[in-house]
């Protein structure tokens, strides 16, 4: 019986006087300097988020107005008034090549460096350079990569890089460009990269050489296909940031709105010789530039925002997409 | 299943060289008459057992399953092994053999030195900075400090405390395996009887048999769990490492392990690593106490947990401490 009793149910406890439907917490409650804060942050907040309205509302405007798809297929020529000056044709293929030249530098770059950082670490010390320098080149203003650009250059050694007349190496090209955005692009890779391998916890690698399998063969099969994610959100970031990139162009580019290659040879010649991308498109044709065409400014600048705008979204989406897949 | 079922294939050419006394080793029955005889002193469990303690309170003393009759294996004799990380030690001085067809366990409260014990076994250790080990372990005669780590670890394997799937098919988690290295090879279809194979002996098959190209992450804990010990299985181990491959999981997947565990020690020498008391209770022939980095007793379940001689692994079972 006693057990019997042990086991049965436990009678309802004593009924309490029915509670009230609790309200929502409210600021009410809350101290003075709190609900000061609490007003700060949202005005912070929602100050922030009209500037950045302000500036696509504006920009959208005023390139809905001059954008018209012609201009995205023609060339730009010199003229006086804006209906002479042609479209941008050129400078989006040049966006295009530099993002390009600087990916395939920095990916293959920082993805090594990133897991040489985060797996292996040795020399402790020389990695420890390796991370502040990484880092440092993240601060340095973009102007001063170009400068230090043209400088190597307008090396000799690397005269096949560029056009070269009389012995006088000209130091600006699409490779020059590229190999110098893709210093800019590079501290993103390595640290999105990286991040992503820190955020694979130990045991796992552990798992793969517990079945015998080296640091090596771990990290090709098992460690980069889980931060494959990580590898695109920093690719888009780091394309995102190059062709962002006004200084480095304007510099090492040389300053002809056309593409104008160098040699017979076609793509190769391309890459050698000179052209502009829209960034630089939109620093000689606004009001302080040569060209002085604000409204292929405006035109230029909106389909660059959008191309920025639609990375933004796909470095979401895989940001997203990494957090998914992980292990308890 | 309306799939033609491929001809199991049980052994890789390329393995064959990696691990050959091994593999000859495997079907063999026990040459050392000491060892077989120790196993009929101690191995057989009466079927009806004098009432064993019930460890922890609240705990529903049932009757341990019948022992089998199979005999047991040596596999790998643990002699006066010391682990310590910098001026830590943390395993001192064990000395115990691991059996095939035996579960041995190891119990103790946390912190005393029994995952170090077991990832020594395999030289996990080894990737902790700081680690100095000294003693001995050998696997079938050999001193596995002699061997090379990789070929050390596809023949003891272990599956650890959080199912830690790689991010990639089911399929492939079984293959990455059987393949050498980070190789592309052998072909998926010359694997397919190897991988299936696996899943089987880990339980698994029938339930990811649709869905073998779906990610491994996609699975419940209890399907990683497994997954994990069919990996651990593919690579044909002699010993199988668990460290408290349970304690993440829900009752019923650790239920479903635990009956696994019991199955596959005919086939492979199994070594857990617990410190949920029913649980060794429940799954082991043998038990390690440890206790400080000390094996304070070792002995068969039926001893440790009815009538250990040690005054703190009564104590230990019975809950008075953890």
């Amino acid at each position: 019986m006693s057990t019997a009793s042990v086991l049965a149910p436990k009678p309802p406890p004593p009924a309490a006087t029915p509670r009230k439907p609790r309200r929502r917490e409210t600021t009410s409650t809350w101290r003075l300097t709190d609900r000061i804060g609490l007003a700060f942050a949202w005005l912070l907040g929602l100050l922030f988020c009209a500037i950045a309205a302000s500036i696509v509302i504006y920009l959208l405007i005023q390139g809905l107005r001059y954008v018209r798809p012609s201009l995205l297929v023609t060339h730009p020529t010199v003229g006086y008034t804006e209906n002479q000056t042609g479209g941008f044709l050129d400078p989006m293929i040049g966006t295009l090549l530099v993002a390009l030249i600087a990916m395939a530098i920095a990916m293959p770059v920082g993805i090594a460096t990133a897991v040489w950082l985060s797996e292996y670490g040795r020399p402790s010390a020389l990695a420890r350079v390796a991370e502040s320098t990484v880092e440092m080149l993240a601060g340095t203003p973009s102007i001063v990569l170009a400068l230090f650009g043209t400088l190597i250059f307008e090396a000799p050694a690397l005269g096949f890089l560029s056009q070269t007349t009389g012995g006088v190496v000209y130091g600006r090209s699409f490779f020059a460009a590229g190999a110098l955005l893709s210093l800019i692009a590079l501290p993103l890779v390595v640290a999105t990269v990286r991040e992503g391998l820190q955020s694979i916890p130990g045991h796992v690698r552990e798992a793969s050489y517990a079945v015998g399998k080296t640091k090596i063969a771990t990290t090709r099969r098992v460690l980069l296909p889980a931060v494959r994610p990580s590898v695109i959100t920093g690719a888009m970031l780091g394309v995102g940031r190059v062709i962002g990139d006004t200084a480095i162009i304007v510099v090492l580019l040389g300053s002809t709105l056309n593409l104008e290659g160098v040699g017979s040879v076609p793509l190769l010649g391309t890459l050698r010789g000179t052209g502009s991308t829209l960034t630089s498109y939109i620093f000689y044709n606004a009001p302080t530039g040569d060209g002085n065409q604000p409204d292929k400014a405006y035109a230029a600048a909106f389909v660059l925002l959008m191309l920025v705008l639609v990375l933004n979204v796909v470095v979401d989406v895989f940001a997203r997409r990494a957090k998914k897949l992980r292990w308890g | 299943m309306g799939l033609s079922t491929p001809p199991p294939v049980r052994r890789l050419t390329g393995r064959e060289q990696l691990i050959p006394a091994a593999a000859q080793e495997r079907s063999e029955p026990p040459t050392d008459p000491a060892a077989a005889a120790s196993t009929n002193g101690n191995g057989h469990h009466p079927s009806a057992p004098p009432t064993p303690a019930a460890p922890g309170s609240g705990f529903v003393a049932a009757p341990r399953r019948v022992a089998r009759s199979s005999v047991a294996i040596d596999r790998m004799q643990v002699e006066d092994v010391s682990v310590s990380y910098g001026p830590k030690v943390a395993v001192n001085s064990v000395s115990l053999p691991i059996r095939q067809g035996e579960v041995l366990a190891l119990i103790g409260p946390s912190g005393c030195g029994k995952t170090t014990l077991l990832r020594s076994l395999n030289r996990l250790t080894e990737l902790t900075k700081g680690t100095s080990f000294s003693g001995q372990i050998v696997l079938d005669g050999v001193d596995i400090a002699e061997m090379e780590p990789t070929a050390l670890r596809r023949r003891v394997t272990m599956v650890f405390q959080q199912p830690n799937p790689f991010p990639m098919s089911v399929f492939d988690n079984v293959a990455y395996v059987l393949r050498e290295q980070a190789s592309r090879r052998p072909k998926r279809k010359n694997l397919r009887g190897a991988v299936q194979d696996a899943l089987t002996r880990a339980g698994l098959y029938d339930e990811v048999a649709d869905n073998l190209d779906h990610p491994a992450l996609r699975l419940s804990g209890g399907q990683q769990q497994r997954l994990c010990i069919a990996r651990a299985l593919a690579a044909e181990p002699e010993v199988l490492l668990l460290d408290e491959p349970c304690s993440a999981l829900d009752p019923q997947s650790t239920k479903v392990i635990e009956e696994l565990i019991v199955r596959l020690r005919d086939e492979v020498a199994i070594v857990i690593v617990t410190h949920n008391l029913q649980q060794a209770y429940r799954v082991a022939d043998y038990v390690g106490f440890m206790y400080l980095g000390e094996l304070v007793e070792y002995g068969s379940a039926q001893t440790m947990f009815g009538s250990a001689r040690e005054q703190r692994t009564r104590e230990y079972v019975s809950g008075a401490f953890g």
